[in-house]
């Protein structure tokens, strides 16, 4: 525990607390346990795309592509059940993976191979994936009746009242943490981030890092992709436009350093479930549509102002106890 | 001489429990060169940040010209006259020598409030004349010597009418040339008045430009006095409070066969038919000036560069090393000559970076082990001494010295059996220089082959069985230890070929 409510994953976490708090003591529906699981459902396909995006952030990069790929990975798997409803939900998932898989891959191979910055090779397959999407559909809606019954109810499939979402999204999460924490490749993609020349000399293969973070942000895009349309019950060509934001936003309201080598999939995880919040509270406390935006906006920038000044103070709170266990 | 242009007393910076400094006063007079001594982690750098208004002082009080005063900022201090070179760099790469200089205090046009580039070029000009630079103000820093950016941020310092320039381990980087000549700018900036704050670990240097020194220890005031009045010895004493063993320990180590074999070697317009043998045992020194192309050839045969021509054997078997995990595979190691850029992950802390090598040493299958990974890092850390609060703190938190040995501890650990070291005692205070020399020693005595590029003559003299000089991309000499001295060696190195 120690370890992982570090410094600014900290603050967020006291500062989400605040919210909670503040909110609750003018609307106290707000507290209610149900509207919190609401909360973690309308989050929970943030923080798994926000998890990949973290890894690409971490060694430098950036995927602006995880909108449109989650669009067209959700997409294909919405025709495919349209047209082959004998097809089970399984094999739906993995194939939903599979083309987030290529996906990715492609812009992997963009970055590590042809050398193209990751910003622009993302900015082309942006595009490029949002353009497929209108082709495969023709510019019309898979809509409710369109999905078979399997489809549809999957991500709302609940046990022991939580949701089959969120279970794939703990699981996301608990898969990751290993992956970057206890694993080699997870400590060479930190060091990668932290300093390519380095690195290098230490016999890291920078393509093979790059390669696997685009790779798997794919993957599980490919995953979110099927979700998303399974829990709104819709694919569409507009799916998920303007979503790379928001999963840029949660890393750095996460304390994820945008250059790259530092940040937590449970600073991002927080990162997620702090938007969720602040939009959830927005709309209890009746705050026009109009205002939402805006405010929304203003208190990210607030959350991450108040995070960069607190973590000083906190480093110092850490580094004395851990001179005292000593 | 009592006209004290600053005096600090009783100054005490804590880091989170860390007493980087605990309790030093410090007094610099105009006109006077004063050398500041230490280990590493004495505090050096951290008073030195103190000064120049980086860090604010846990306590303790500042006064210049007889009136307290306080730095808030760096601004603060450099209008009251401060100016500082850092031990690490501080320079824009990719912005012009005039930018960099006029950066922070940029000249207006009076009339229309817009920047006047026209005078401030005019300024760089005089500027670089003054320093006799052959440089021109819209050369990009990048494009410059590592002696040349010193030279500049002297330009700056004098740019900003420094009454006192603060110069933190300058002459790390440079060639006896170089400082020969930085000595120069150092007594022609001290006979306009101007105090000099120096700070090396080189006591020839000491002895060579200050008249005046104090010395810290573990954060404490230790003493001080004049150069005139006191011997080496005696500095060394007061430094690490005990005296030195023997420096440049003889080695007896047995030479075996050849174990790595370099023919032809060659990269279009940066070295050409580099040849030599490296037997078991052997330490093999390299020297030569700032750009003769020494590191550029081990780079080559690390695998991070590429070769236009020539061939590497390793055991008598030609090799194909086409990059740095080829080159590990074949059991060699490479120190590089930068800690900051190619040496150390700053962002990680001490113990990822010494395993960060050895990975697949440390772990189980895929997954990390971190007790391992504590031993190993606790046996070399200690070993090598580094001062750190811990092995989880952050190489960022050490200082330069402490930075270095990190990763001296990282190469040392993947138990190479060709060791390729790039100026290993690079900012390491002389204490720990046994140390590590010691370590060669033994590390040659296990029989395990080792390259030493040194910019240090006595260190080359004092621990090679063999001498390689090169000038300009070429090797122009070859001495046994017997036949090496250090008048033949500079004339090599200098470029005038002596069989
Ligand atoms: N930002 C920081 N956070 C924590 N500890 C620090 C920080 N900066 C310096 N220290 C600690 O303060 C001590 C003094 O460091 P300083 O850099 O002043 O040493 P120095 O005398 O310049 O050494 P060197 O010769 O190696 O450059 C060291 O123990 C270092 O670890
Ligand atoms: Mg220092």
């Amino acid at each position: 525990m120690k370890d992982l409510f570090r410094k600014r994953e900290f603050n967020l976490f006291i500062f989400i607390l605040f919210i909670i708090f503040g909110v609750s003591w003018r609307t106290p529906s707000f507290l209610y346990i149900n509207n919190f699981v609401d909360i973690l459902n309308d989050t929970a396909i943030l923080s798994m795309v926000a998890i990949g995006q973290l890894m690409i952030i971490v060694t430098g990069g950036i995927d602006l592509s995880v909108g449109s790929s989650l669009a067209l990975s959700g997409m294909s798997v919405a025709l495919l059940n349209q047209y082959h409803p004998g097809i089970p939900i399984f094999m739906i998932i993995l194939i939903s993976i599979a083309i987030g898989l290529l996906l990715g891959s492609i812009n992997g191979l963009l970055v590590s191979r042809a050398k193209i910055p990751p910003i622009i090779t993302t900015l082309g397959t942006m595009s490029i994936y949002r353009g497929l999407v209108f082709v495969l559909c023709g510019g019309t809606w898979v809509s409710a009746h369109e999905m078979t019954e399997a489809f549809r109810v999957f991500p709302r499939r609940s046990f022991l009242g939580i949701s089959s979402l969120i279970y794939l999204s703990i699981l996301i999460v608990i898969l990751f943490l290993i992956f970057l924490n206890l694993t080699r490749t997870g400590r060479e993609i930190y060091g990668v981030g932290g300093n390519k020349i380095a690195s290098q000399y230490v016999g890291i293969n920078l393509k093979k890092i790059q390669y696997i973070v685009f790779t798997l942000c794919g993957g599980i895009t490919g995953l979110a992709g099927f979700l998303w349309v399974a829990r709104y019950a819709a694919a569409q060509s507009e799916t998920a436009i303007g979503f790379e934001l928001q999963t840029i936003a949660a890393c750095v309201i996460g304390g994820v350093s945008i250059t790259g080598g530092s940040g937590t999939i449970i600073g991002v995880v927080l990162g997620a479930f702090f938007m969720g919040i602040v939009y959830n509270a927005l709309t209890m406390i009746n705050v026009s549509p109009f205002w939402q935006m805006a405010i929304q906006g203003f208190i990210i920038i607030f959350a991450i102002i108040i995070n960069t000044v607190m973590d000083k103070r906190n480093q110092q709170l850490m580094l004395r106890k851990r001179s005292f266990n000593e | 001489m009592n006209n004290c242009i600053i005096e600090m007393k009783g100054i005490k910076k804590y880091f989170y429990g860390v007493k980087a400094l605990d309790g030093v006063d410090f007094k610099v007079r105009t006109g006077e060169v004063h050398a500041l001594i230490g280990e590493n982690g004495a505090g050096k750098s951290t008073l030195v940040k103190i000064l120049t208004g980086v860090y604010q002082p846990t306590a303790g009080t500042i006064i210049l010209n007889d009136k307290p005063v306080q730095f808030p900022s760096p601004q603060v201090s450099q209008k009251a006259g401060i100016s500082a070179i850092h031990q690490e760099a501080t320079m824009f790469p990719d912005l012009s020598v005039m930018e960099n200089i006029f950066m922070g205090h940029h000249i207006r046009n009076k009339s229309n409030g817009l920047l006047s580039w026209r005078e401030m070029k005019d300024k760089t000009q005089i500027l670089l004349d003054k320093l006799e630079l052959d440089i021109r103000p819209d050369t990009k820093v990048k494009n410059l010597s590592v002696a040349q950016r010193h030279m500049v941020e002297i330009a700056k310092a004098l740019s900003l009418n420094a009454k006192v320039v603060i110069m933190d381990e300058p002459t790390s980087a440079l060639t006896l040339r170089e400082v020969e000549y930085l000595y120069k700018i150092i007594r022609k900036l001290k006979s306009e008045g101007k105090a000099i704050i120096f700070i090396s670990h080189k006591f020839e240097e000491v002895f060579e430009i200050a008249d005046y020194f104090t010395v810290l220890r573990d954060g404490k005031y230790i003493g001080e006095g004049t150069i005139a009045d006191i011997t080496v010895d005696k500095i060394v004493q007061m430094v690490i409070g005990r005296s030195l063993a023997q420096m440049y320990p003889k080695l007896e180590a047995e030479q075996g066969n050849i174990i790595l074999k370099v023919e032809n070697l060659s990269k279009i317009g940066v070295f050409k038919n580099i040849s030599f043998d490296l037997h078991k045992g052997e330490i093999l020194g390299f020297f030569g000036l700032v750009g003769a192309g020494r590191s550029e050839v081990m780079q080559t045969i690390f695998g991070i560069d590429t070769k236009t021509s020539g061939e590497v054997f390793i055991d008598g078997e030609k090799v194909y090393i086409a990059n740095p995990s080829d080159a590990m595979n074949f059991g060699l190691a490479y120190l590089p000559e930068d800690r900051q850029i190619q040496g150390a992950i700053l962002a990680m802390n001490i113990r990822e970076n010494i395993t960060l090598p050895i990975i697949d040493r440390t772990s189980r299958h895929i997954f990390l082990d971190r007790n391992r990974e504590f031993e190993i890092t606790d046996e070399y850390g200690k070993y090598i001494e580094i001062k750190a609060s811990g092995w989880e703190q952050l190489v960022e938190d050490l200082s330069g010295g402490n930075q270095q040995k990190v990763v001296l501890a990282k190469w040392i650990a993947t138990k190479p059996r060709i060791l390729i070291m790039d100026e290993p005692t690079k900012g390491i205070d002389i204490a720990t220089k046994a140390t590590v020399h010691n370590f060669i020693s033994e590390l040659a005595k296990k029989g395990i082959a080792i390259i030493l590029i040194s910019s240090e003559l006595p260190e080359i003299l004092g621990m090679s069985n063999n001498v390689i000089v090169m000038h300009e991309g070429v090797i122009t000499a070859k001495f046994t230890r017997e036949g090496a001295n250090s008048k033949k060696i500079i004339r090599a190195a200098i470029g005038s070929i002596s069989k």
